[in-house]
């Protein structure tokens, strides 16, 4: 794919949004997207993704003092039809009157381009996307899938220097989002292109993102890879929001984490009072005399491949751990565990 | 399945029904093609009464056409944009326009004339001619034509619709011309029924609007009912369902402004019909 236009950088400088009923939906915001990157935006409902993706776009523009600036061009004033941005809805927002040649053509036809080289390219959107045998169709005969696919080729068929998405796959079932969600990651990457994606969905953010900036209450409250983001939250919003996390209380002393659970090697400083955390898959479930932790089984839930335990009598709060043992486990027995020792993470 | 007597009831019910109000409109009809109505049909058909009728009122069938057209020309140019506007604007003003816009619909039409009578009926030029009736036909279809399309409007996303096509490059003008009226055609062929349909036999306010020299189909109507013979008015109300009567047809085949096809997609591989 010969993508013509150079792939730019974004940055946006502490933009603020305030909505003229005074709805306070971004704190001042400073982003910067390398070129080519794909960054999620991700975050409950709420919390400004949205808004943040549409003050990127030029559909909304940010508090006075903000700036957007793509590449070096300074494009706050800039209204969204100069910005040449690709935006895909979640809502699709194909042209119930066109076909969908027509729809993937509709940019190409604003910008005058010659029939001929038209053609041309829309054959090209068509086959990359695998819609030909759509071409011809009107879009309320189209599956959710398909629509998808057409408003994806409508974005990039003008080469837009960013591309944006707002939860693209949300209104799909989940045999669907994942495959489209594989075939954007294949595209976004053939492209190189510069990409936003907002999503609340944290699978989808992992597997998409070169980075991904979580987002609460209109605030970032992290930007990372999604490795750092899921193994080194930098507070405990993230570290809950990411996957599951259990907590545990405990005094550090001389190399050793005493718990009300038991005893775990612990690397860190010494301290009096202190909050670990670690994932459910990095504690495997032993014999009780080989355990470091011992609790009580609350229940088990059998999910297939695995079982997720949840025990009690080693946190505050109820213990997650997850087996692969072809196993039951009785409410109320006593169950022995040991957790990865490069597993516990502190919050600072 | 075996029709219980109680349907054949209803039928017959509601046959009697039609017939009761069908009846008299052919016998007008009849009325209106025969030499003679005091001696019936025996007295022979005629178009002769239909001819007479073009000679005397022909420039009543002009006016109301003319009429019916150039109001649908300016609720097409003021209510398309306006509805667009109303839709478009969230706000308390929007909605209070919206609700004013529609208040003619509750006012007499007899209302609207007197009040134009007594603020223009000075401008003698303008209160002899045409356009006086225009402008009371105007204020009272545009309601209709609004309210069409502002319906179909929120039968879709138009706002994201617009936006996409932002996204793509498109200026407001390319938005509006290509994605919002054409999005907009049922609901704006709907309204150009209606408003067609009640210009070409609005009556109250015409009647009083009117000069002797400025009379619609309906007014001339109303004048032969009062003066020519009964053949004469009958074959005058020939013309009229003649002209009225496919209108009415379209506005029923039509009138509903559809949904926008933006609905849920299709199931893989079936196809939604259409
Ligand atoms: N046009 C608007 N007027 C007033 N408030 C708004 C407007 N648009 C968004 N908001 C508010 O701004 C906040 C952030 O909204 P935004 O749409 O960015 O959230 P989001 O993260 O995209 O959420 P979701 O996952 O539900 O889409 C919310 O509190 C929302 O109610
Ligand atoms: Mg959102």
């Amino acid at each position: 794919m010969n993508q013509s236009t150079q792939s730019i950088d974004i940055r946006l400088i502490e933009c603020a949004k305030t909505f003229s009923d005074g709805t306070r939906a971004l704190e001042p915001l400073t982003l910067q997207i390398e070129a080519g990157e794909t960054v999620v935006l991700l975050g409950p409902s709420g919390c400004g993704k949205t808004t943040t993706l549409r003050i990127i776009a030029g559909l909304e523009s940010p508090d006075p003092g903000g700036q957007v600036l793509f590449g070096q061009d300074d494009v706050t004033n800039q209204p969204i039809e100069r910005r040449n941005v690709g935006m895909v809805f979640q809502s699709y927002a194909l042209f119930p009157n066109m076909s969908v040649e027509q729809n993937i053509a509709y940019g190409l036809t604003v910008r005058k381009m010659a029939n001929d080289e038209k053609a041309r390219r829309v054959a090209e959107m068509l086959d990359m996307m695998q819609i030909t045998e759509l071409a011809g169709r009107r879009i309320d005969q189209l599956s959710g899938g398909q629509r998808q696919r057409v408003a994806l080729a409508r974005a990039i068929a003008v080469r837009p220097r960013v591309l944006l998405l707002d939860e693209p796959l949300t209104a799909l079932d989940a045999l669907l989002r994942e495959r489209l969600r594989v075939e954007i990651d294949q595209l976004l990457r053939e492209l190189g292109i510069t990409a936003v994606y907002v999503t609340h969905d944290q699978n989808e953010a992992m597997a998409l993102g070169d980075r991904i900036v979580v987002m609460d209450k209109g605030m970032v409250a992290q930007t990372g890879t999604p490795q750092d983001i899921y193994y080194k939250p930098s507070n405990a919003f993230v570290a809950d929001f990411i996957g599951t996390i259990n907590r545990l209380r405990g005094t550090a002393n001389k190399g050793m984490l005493q718990t009300a659970g038991g005893k775990l090697p612990w690397s860190g400083p010494d301290a009096g009072d202190i909050e670990v955390l670690f994932r459910p898959e990095d504690a495997t479930i032993v014999a009780l005399d080989a355990a470091e932790l011992r609790g009580h089984v609350v229940a088990s839930y059998f999910l297939g491949d695995r079982t997720k335990v949840l025990l009690d009598g080693i946190g505050e709060q109820t213990v997650v751990v997850e087996t692969a043992d072809r196993r039951q486990f009785a409410k109320g027995a006593e169950i022995g565990l040991i957790i990865k020792p490069d597993a516990l993470m502190t919050l600072e | 399945m075996r029709r219980s007597g109680i349907f054949y009831l209803n039928l017959g019910f509601t046959l009697l029904v039609c017939a009761f109000l069908i009846v008299p409109v052919f016998l007008s009809i009849k009325a209106g093609v025969t030499e003679n109505f005091f001696q019936g049909v025996k007295s022979g058909l005629t178009l002769r009464w239909v001819g007479e009728v073009w000679e005397l009122y022909a420039d009543t069938i002009y006016l109301s056409l003319l009429i019916s057209i150039t109001c649908l020309i300016a609720d097409l140019l003021i209510g398309v944009p306006a509805a667009y506007v109303l839709a478009k604007k969230s706000g308390r003003t929007a909605r209070i326009i919206e609700e004013t816009l529609v208040l003619p619909i509750a006012i007499p039409g007899l209302a609207i004339a007197l009040a134009l009578i007594i603020t223009y009926g000075g401008f003698r030029d303008f209160r002899t001619s045409w356009l006086f009736i225009l402008v009371g036909h105007v204020l009272y279809t545009l309601p209709f034509m609004v309210r069409s399309v502002l319906a179909v409007l929120s039968s879709f996303d138009f706002k994201t619709l617009e936006e996409g096509a932002a996204s793509l490059g498109a200026s407001f003008w390319q938005r509006f011309f290509t994605v919002i009226l054409p999005n907009c055609r049922s609901g704006i062929l709907a309204g150009s029924l209606m408003v067609v349909t009640l210009s070409v036999g609005e009556f109250n306010l015409t009647w009083m609007l009117h000069t002797p020299l400025t009379k619609t189909l309906p007014v001339g109507l109303a004048d032969s009912y009062a003066s020519m013979r009964l053949e004469v008015a009958s074959a005058y109300t020939l013309v009229f369902m003649v002209m009225i009567l496919p209108l009415l047809i379209a506005l029923q085949l039509y009138g509903q402004p559809r949904e926008v096809g933006h609905g849920k997609p299709a199931t893989p591989g079936s196809r939604a019909s259409s």
